[in-house]
């Protein structure tokens, strides 16, 4: 049991306790902070796997803006009149049933596979070789990101200009 | 010498568990998308894992893909539920459709 190891371990407790922790709250400002744990655990944990690029851009847009902005809409929108049953009963059977199945093919695909018993040697990447790797090999894929982020621009900015118009039925409002 | 792959999808399957259970059990549109957003990010572990595993930077890049693709995706959603906001007044996902928003 190396160091490495108990790194990994330790950094896998964190993040599945912080996770567990946000999925489980009633108010969704101590969930999001909860969730900026789990992300600041996954960033580490890519560190670890030789990954600092991605760990930097994990802390950067998961935790930094993704979660800011999921800040700013809860925060925004007035969440008072919601009586939230947190797990109500009637979907704990579809739950239970969706995460039984799920489960039993994680079991089976882990005890499938063979080749990952190993345990993994460090190794890390320099950010320039990677990003050299990245645009040689997948320039074609950055051009689609590009282009996704490009159109989920111009669809938030559609639907933010149609959010200011009234509803056409007024009595379908409710406060 | 870290833990075996096997260790790292275990803890990717698991976090994806916990991602599903919050999409599938609660029904504040937010909370859904954060699922969301913990089931993709169960995935990027996944693959930086393989990617060391068979040292291989193709595992890196998909997760670099998949975190352009959930800041689309949060921002598109977060856009929709703040229009579903507007027009309807609730976030709950059982309430949109019908008047009565029942609490069971």
């Amino acid at each position: 049991m190396t160091i490495y190891s108990i790194l990994f371990y330790v950094l896998a407790a964190v993040i599945l306790a912080s996770t567990v922790m946000a999925v489980s709250r009633r108010n969704m400002v101590h969930a999001v902070i909860y969730l900026v744990f789990s992300f600041f655990g996954s960033a580490l944990l890519f560190y670890l796997f030789g990954a600092p690029l991605l760990a930097a851009l994990e802390v950067i847009i998961y935790a930094g803006a993704i979660m800011i902005l999921f800040l700013f809409i809860v925060m925004m929108l007035r969440m008072e009149g919601i009586e939230e049953r947190l797990f109500p009963l009637r979907q704990w059977l579809p739950a239970m049933g969706v995460c039984f199945v799920y489960g039993l093919v994680l079991v089976l695909l882990i005890t499938a596979d063979t080749t990952g018993t190993a345990p993994m040697t460090a190794a890390a990447v320099d950010p320039s070789t990677f990003g050299q790797f990245l645009f040689q090999r997948h320039w074609l894929a950055i051009e689609i990101v590009s282009m996704l982020l490009l159109i989920a621009l111009v669809g938030v900015l559609r639907l933010g200009k149609d959010a200011g118009k009234k509803p056409e039925r007024e009595g379908e409002v409710r406060s | 010498m870290i833990v075996s792959y096997h260790h790292v999808l275990i803890l990717a399957g698991l976090l994806f568990l916990t991602g599903m259970f919050c999409l599938v059990t609660r029904r504040n549109l937010i909370m859904m998308v954060l699922g969301l957003e913990i089931m993709l990010n169960a995935s990027a572990v996944a693959f930086v894992g393989a990617a060391l595993q068979w040292r291989h930077l193709d595992g890196q890049a998909m997760a670099i893909f998949i975190i352009a693709v959930a800041a689309a995706e949060v921002s598109i959603g977060l856009g929709l539920i703040v229009w579903i906001y507007r027009r309807t007044g609730t976030v709950d996902a059982g309430c949109i459709e019908t008047d009565a928003c029942r609490i069971d």
